[in-house]
């Protein structure tokens, strides 16, 4: 029984680390290469949500509405990097977080304006509807476990996306000299304007997995890009391995601590007193890992090679 | 040359306001004495930001957390039926300036993106403090029992009063950041944040330096939260909401980075700004965030740099 519930929390864990590892993939990729950061990342979160929630309206299909959500979320990523993110990149952060600030404040009152301010709901596809069976023997909601295999194959993919391909090698290039990436004759604003794409693609992704498993709703994405934001400041700005090993302790503790603090602290305190701090402990955990990696580490846990 | 300009628009901005009242009571519109305190309590809150943020360089993302634990030290001791000013302000300062302390110490070892975040980060976690407070209303957060009670001499249920109280407070503040903005301070604060090696390189330990600013702005922020709980009656976590954080720093942008007079415009323009884009439309920050898009990329020395013509510092 204990075993199951435990069991059954780490795989949720890993589900919520997995998501959080799409959204940081994408973030971390931006500012290593482009030194931006981008606030705006947690809208196309909420873009790729409510996009892939409106096509599986109309075509009845989960996975037809997040395949087309994934070219569009893209799409809108492209758009804003060239009207509004392009100038940016060579100003202070100071000038980005305020700048991408503005463009959150206006995603989320667009989103407002075409679908309302309550919540919409995206309901599980029917095939991924049931349990699976994880050794030895516990069910686990099917669409979970889908989310993980989603998730990890994205996460190879990538992998061999930037360690295996010219592409990758012109991304590791410009994440470490972007000067000389573009003496060498590389189209940096095409490279610019991919990643960018891509980063705001996997957003969408993780948008639209999220759909059936959290509410749809304007400003969805600032709680999670701001535990995002946790997880690359712990890995390391600018690392993907950073940020994959950040997303999963992010998305286990905060899962775990969610869901055991309480019991653990009844044992040692009591219990009502337990049950008060433990939800509260709870939500700041990641935070009070965050400054502790931080106290010990302040470049994080997997600081970007060739970055000063 | 600059410095007498910001004086005389120090003189002029604290005469446009403390002729507030008196217009409003003339024209029968006391909503506006309302609206103008709320607008310096912000003002407050803004200029101590600009402190770290214009002339250390720190950009503090978590500012509004200091504005929620300045309303907290007025609203949980009125909650327990102590509604002395004094002690809550006193309180109020001393909470956000150890809580500043704290934040400094950790986010001070960081710089650049991750001093960002982190700042973020804590306020963020504040806020969630705040809402597990059940007892204090949770995330509804809870009324104001009873505004802060000074023996007699200040009654703060006086609009005007509580107006030029907080008018008071506002400019006594402008004129001391002023004051130690220029003092050996203030220049070791400026001098770390225009190069910092150097500044250790000629003997400085700017981490001190930079701490102690934080803590003053901190406290500053604490104090305008104190006033801020006063003005609404109410209190939520939704103080510490780190689009809270966001608004006070584009207020710092809006009215000219390193001024200190400049934010105290910005505070003035953005709310009145939001307050006249709200009556025409309930998706007013569908305007509010291209506004600061554009006001970030093309007019980065903000209303005060227009005004004054003087050179942007740093």
């Amino acid at each position: 029984m204990i075993l199951g519930l435990v069991l059954e929390q780490t795989l949720n864990g890993l589900q919520y680390g997995v998501m959080l590892f799409l959204m940081a993939a994408g973030l971390t990729l931006v500012f290593g290469i482009m030194n931006l950061v981008n606030l705006a990342h947690g809208s196309l979160y909420m873009v790729g949500a409510y996009l892939a929630t409106a096509f599986a309206g109309w075509s009845g299909s989960f996975v037809l509405g997040a395949a087309l959500a994934l070219p569009a979320t893209l799409l809108v990523g492209v758009v804003v990097e060239v009207i509004a993110l392009r100038t940016l990149y060579e100003r202070d952060h100071l000038d980005q977080v305020l700048a991408t600030f503005g463009l959150l404040l206006f995603f989320n009152e667009l989103i407002s304006i075409l679908w309302g301010r309550a919540a919409i709901y995206a309901s599980v596809p029917s095939f991924l509807s049931g349990h699976i069976r994880v050794p030895p023997g516990i069910p686990y909601p099917a669409y979970r476990a889908g989310v993980i295999l989603v998730g990890v194959a994205v996460a190879v993919l990538l992998w061999v996306l930037v360690a295996r391909t010219r592409v990758g090698m012109r991304i590791r290039a410009g994440a470490s000299n972007r000067t000389m990436v573009s003496a060498l004759g590389v189209n940096v604003r095409l490279l610019y304007t991919l990643v960018f794409g891509l980063g705001a693609a996997l957003a969408g992704l993780a948008g639209a997995m999220a759909g059936p498993i959290y509410a749809v709703q304007p400003g969805m994405g600032e709680g999670i890009l701001i535990q995002v934001f946790v997880v690359i400041v712990i890995g390391g700005i600018g690392s993907i391995r950073g940020a994959m090993v950040g997303a999963i302790v992010v998305g286990m503790v905060d899962t775990l601590g969610r869901a055991f603090l309480k019991p653990v602290l009844a044992t040692v305190i009591s219990p009502p007193a337990a049950d008060k701090a433990g939800p509260a402990l709870a939500s700041m955990l990641i935070y009070l890992l965050m400054a502790a990696v931080l106290f010990f580490r302040p470049e994080g846990l997997f600081p970007a090679r060739g970055r000063s | 040359m600059a410095s007498s300009r910001r004086t005389i628009a120090l003189v002029v901005a604290g005469l446009l306001l403390a002729v507030v009242p008196p217009i409003a009571a003339l024209t029968n519109q006391p909503f506006y004495v309302d609206l103008f305190r709320r607008m310096m309590i912000f003002a407050i809150a803004a200029v101590s930001l600009d402190l770290i943020l214009g002339y250390g360089g720190m950009v503090s993302f978590g500012h509004a957390a200091y504005l929620g634990i300045g309303a907290y030290a007025v609203g949980i001791p009125a909650f327990h039926g102590i509604d002395n000013g004094f002690l809550q302000l006193s309180l109020a300062i001393a909470a956000s300036a150890l809580a500043a302390l704290v934040i400094g110490a950790i986010s001070l070892r960081t710089s650049g993106v991750s001093f960002i975040m982190i700042t973020l980060a804590f306020a963020q976690m504040l806020y969630y403090l705040g809402i597990s407070l059940e007892t204090y209303g949770g995330d509804n957060g809870m009324r104001l029992t009873v505004r802060s009670q000074f023996g007699g001499l200040i009654d703060l249920y006086q609009p005007t009063v509580f107006y030029y109280v907080v008018l008071a407070i506002l400019v006594v503040f402008v004129v001391l950041g002023d004051r130690l903005v220029a003092s050996r301070f203030g220049m070791v604060i400026r001098a770390a944040k225009s190069n910092e090696p150097r500044a250790r390189a000629i003997g400085f330990s700017p981490f001190r330096y930079k701490l102690t600013a934080f803590v003053i702005a901190g406290s500053a922020g604490g104090l305008a939260g104190a006033l801020l709980a006063n003005q609404t009656e109410y209190l939520t976590p939704e103080f510490m909401h780190w689009t809270r954080s966001g608004e006070i720093m584009f207020m710092v942008i809006l009215g000219g980075m390193g001024t200190l007079v400049g934010p105290v415009l910005g505070a003035i323009v953005l709310l009145l700004l939001e307050d006249v884009l709200s009556a025409l439309t309930v998706h007013w920050q569908i305007v509010l965030g291209p506004f600061l898009v554009l006001v970030v990329l093309f007019a980065k020395r903000g209303l005060f740099g227009l005004v004054s013509g003087a050179p942007h510092n740093g």
